[in-house]
């Protein structure tokens, strides 16, 4: 779906053509083995306009939103960026919430670093 | 009025694809002065220009135009051919239809009404052209060479070669430049040392070379053929005529725990030292940051032990001033400062190497006289991982010191690497993460595949995203294998990273002295990409080596090769014509104030007492500006500095100007 791909590019202001495909961003990312698609493969899907397949997939609720690939992009292509507004879209399209902050309390436990709520609430509360 | 002839060429489609060149030389043969018009496919190509040549003489032209190509280009050629026709040369203007017009726009009608606008603008100057003769200057004999490197090295030598005499300027105590510090090279795996030993010593003994080494550039005026060079020689505090090269001082000086350039810091030396130990020149000097001596007064050891009495603890640095025909620059490279990539734990762990480090870890004057051995335990390294583009080909501000270039050496100097690892050490295991292989270059992917197909080196599509000191003092590497789609994790002992190359850092302001230009990323630019590759744009000045863009040695030997057959070209010529379109001051309305002095970077203005009273009797006398036209390059920086509107440009004269823009906004 070209319109989505457009949709995409508009909102996150990533060029998908910068990337080089180097796959330094896979190379970086600490959530790899959980994820169906890889950050390098994310971007690739962009630029294909696979946007559908990507909206269907459990790997971007697996992206812990950590930047590190976006910090160490050769290229400055920013691949975190593009997982972020596919989620958002995919929660825009379901009309709701993935969590709502009452449920965040009951959830938290001792190793969870702090880091990691506030990007879950980024991540799910938009 | 001037009998004007106007020649439009089509550039074969460069330009005739997108201006509609016969409406061009129909309007503009409806001008005032214009007598003949016409148009042809290539208007510099034999047939083109006798078509000029034969108008010329047909209709009595007085002015020619020819709407082409940017005179860059072919100004040269026209100026000779209406020469040839009986004209003098510099009645003729080149309108640029082509890189200013056709080649940026897409609109034909657009294009064609700019392309009559420009041949208007150059009608208008032509009218106001006058004839001018170029006048003539000496060639000095003499050249000079900034940087004794591989490049600097070979021009040198070929220079010499010819019978001219050539100094070489180096900042560092030695020549020899990085292939020094090299262990073997590609493709064929000689003794980097084996074959460029050699050249420096070829360099020493040849009459016609001199080398001032740790020397700097401090000034450059003059113009080609007569450049006239300021050379700061920096004090060694050794004669270096009366030194031996012995190394006694060396052994004997109490202070050893400076960091070892030669071996990038890997390892500490005297106060007192020579480089290495095939330095040339061979002469010892002493540290002046760190001699206590220098510092403090006390020690004078190295003198007491020097049986040569070479020890000078007075000598300061000197300037010289030499005059040269033709500059040569070959100021190299530099690996990037990499302190920037954390990921790769380059400044937390001795393991992490940069390629050039390795080299030193490689060869067998180095920190580890040639074993393979971590630097952290002294362990040989049983599994090591190379990484290729680290700061190459980045486009992002993301460390602040990427380059967006490809280094161009390090795949092939990479797999050399892995290659010798595996023959000297065939228990080791070897990655080489790489984004791309790139290997033209004559029998460079066959070495490649041999790294892979012989030696067994692991060659994986992907890159590292994370290097990790562990406790147990192996690395783990993190990366990603794009074609098994997976990502990795690899215990090394070993990391060495392939850092993109720089210019060297005294190129800027060397380019600054010389009136060369560079590149954003500090590169000389040559006079044409493809046909002038040796040739800086300001006359005189020459490019070798990687300080034109990042080169390995079979390129850098060659180019070296071919700026001195440049130079000698020059060289060889006992004048050169020089350009008539210089400065001259009107002393009527020049009040001395010295502005345009000030702003002249070839020293071609001075200034004299003229008496203008009329009865001679000195009652009015004026300090007015005169220009050597000799010396003058036409540069124009005065006529606009003049606040008196007194100083004007043969050629390019303001009322010249002022007509161009005038035909332009009719």
């Amino acid at each position: 779906m070209a319109d989505y791909k457009q949709v995409v590019l508009n909102a996150s202001g990533v060029n998908p053509l910068k990337c080089m495909r180097c796959g330094k961003c896979s190379g970086t990312c600490p959530s790899y083995d959980a994820m169906e698609y890889h950050p390098h493969q994310f971007v690739y899907m962009v630029e294909k306009g696979e946007i559908e397949k990507l909206m269907a997939s459990k790997s971007i609720y697996t992206c812990l939103s950590c930047f590190a690939c976006v910090e160490r992009c050769p290229r400055d292509v920013e691949p975190a960026k593009l997982i972020e507004v596919v989620r958002l879209a995919v929660v825009r399209q379901q009309g709701r919430n993935h969590l709502k902050s009452e449920y965040v309390p009951e959830r938290i436990d001792d190793d969870l670093p702090q880091q990691a709520i506030v990007s879950a609430f980024r991540k799910y509360t938009k | 009025m001037r009998r004007i002839g106007v020649f439009v060429c089509h550039c074969g489609t460069n330009i005739a694809a997108t201006v509609d060149v016969k409406t061009v030389a129909k309007t503009l043969g409806k001008e005032p002065a214009v007598v003949y018009a016409t148009d042809y496919p290539y208007m510099c190509s034999e047939a083109g220009q006798n078509i000029i040549k034969d108008a010329i003489k047909e209709y009595q032209l007085e002015g020619v135009v020819v709407c082409s190509c940017s005179p860059r280009m072919h100004e040269a050629t026209f100026r000779k051919m209406v020469a040839a026709a009986g004209l003098n040369p510099y009645m003729l203007e080149i309108a640029n239809i082509r890189e200013q017009c056709s080649w940026i726009h897409k609109d034909m009608q657009q294009a064609t009404i700019k392309a009559i606008v420009l041949g208007r603008a150059a009608i208008a100057k032509v009218l106001l052209n006058a004839p001018l003769t170029a006048g003539e200057s000496p060639v000095i004999k003499r050249a000079l060479v900034i940087g004794g490197g591989i490049a600097g090295i070979q021009t040198a030598l070929d220079i010499a070669d010819a019978g001219y005499p050539v100094d070489i300027v180096e900042k560092e105590p030695t020549i020899g430049g990085k292939m020094t510090q090299i262990d073997k090279t590609f493709p064929t795996l000689d003794c980097s040392s084996c074959i460029l030993t050699p050249k420096m010593v070829e360099c020493s003994q040849n009459e016609n070379i001199t080398i001032y080494s740790y020397s700097e550039i401090e000034a450059v005026t003059g113009f080609v053929g007569n450049f006239s060079v300021k050379i700061r020689r920096k004090a060694r505090y050794v004669d270096e005529d009366k030194c031996t090269g012995c190394g006694l001082c060396t052994e004997k000086c109490p202070v050893k725990n400076i960091p070892d350039a030669y071996n990038l810091g890997l390892s500490n030396r005297h106060a007192a030292y020579i480089p290495f130990a095939q330095a040339i020149p061979n002469v010892a000097l002493l540290d002046s940051e760190h001699c206590i001596k220098l510092i403090k007064g006390k020690c004078g050891l190295c003198s007491k032990v020097c049986s040569a009495g070479a020890i000078d603890y007075e000598q300061t640095e000197k300037t010289i001033e030499q005059q040269y025909g033709a500059i040569v620059v070959a100021t190299g490279y530099n690996p990037i400062n990499i302190d920037g990539y954390d990921e790769f734990a380059y400044s937390q762990s001795k393991d992490v190497l940069t390629s050039l480090e390795f080299e030193r870890i490689l060869k067998a004057d180095g920190p580890t006289e040639g074993h393979l051995q971590r630097l952290s335990d002294g362990k040989q390294p049983k599994a090591l991982v190379f990484v290729q583009c680290v700061g190459s080909r980045e486009s992002g501000s993301t460390h602040g010191c990427g380059k967006e270039y490809c280094s161009k050496i390090c795949c092939m100097y990479t797999a050399k690497h892995a290659m010798l690892c595996r023959e000297k050490y065939p228990d080791t295991d070897v990655y080489v993460f790489y984004i791309d292989v790139r290997t033209p270059g004559k029998n460079y992917d066959e070495f490649y595949r041999r790294a892979v197909e012989q030696y067994g080196v692991h060659y994986i599509k992907g890159m590292v995203g994370k290097v990790a000191p562990q406790a147990d003092g192996t690395l783990d590497v993190q990366a990603s294998d794009l074609i098994a789609n997976e990502q990795l994790h690899i215990k090394a002992d070993m990391v060495v990273l392939a850092a993109a190359i720089e210019a060297d850092k005294t190129a800027r302001p060397l380019a600054t002295m010389l009136t060369a230009s560079m590149d954003t990323n500090d590169f000389f630019t040559e006079a044409h990409a493809k046909l002038r590759p040796v040739e800086s744009p300001t006359a005189g000045v020459f490019l070798s080596g990687a300080c034109q863009g990042p080169k390995d040695i079979p390129d850098t030997v060659a180019q070296a090769g071919a700026a001195a057959s440049k130079v000698i070209g020059l060289l060889a010529k006992d004048k050169l014509s020089c350009n008539p379109c210089t400065a001259h001051s009107d002393e009527l309305k020049c009040n001395g104030c010295s502005s345009c002095a000030n702003v002249c970077p070839y020293g071609a203005i001075t200034y004299e007492d003229k008496d203008f009273s009329r009865r001679r009797d000195g009652s009015l006398i004026r300090r007015v500006a005169c220009v050597n036209g000799a010396v003058c390059q036409g540069c124009g920086a005065c006529t606009v500095a003049c606040p008196s509107g007194a100083m004007d440009l043969k050629g390019f004269a303001t009322s010249q100007i002022m007509a161009e823009v005038d035909a332009i906004c009719k």
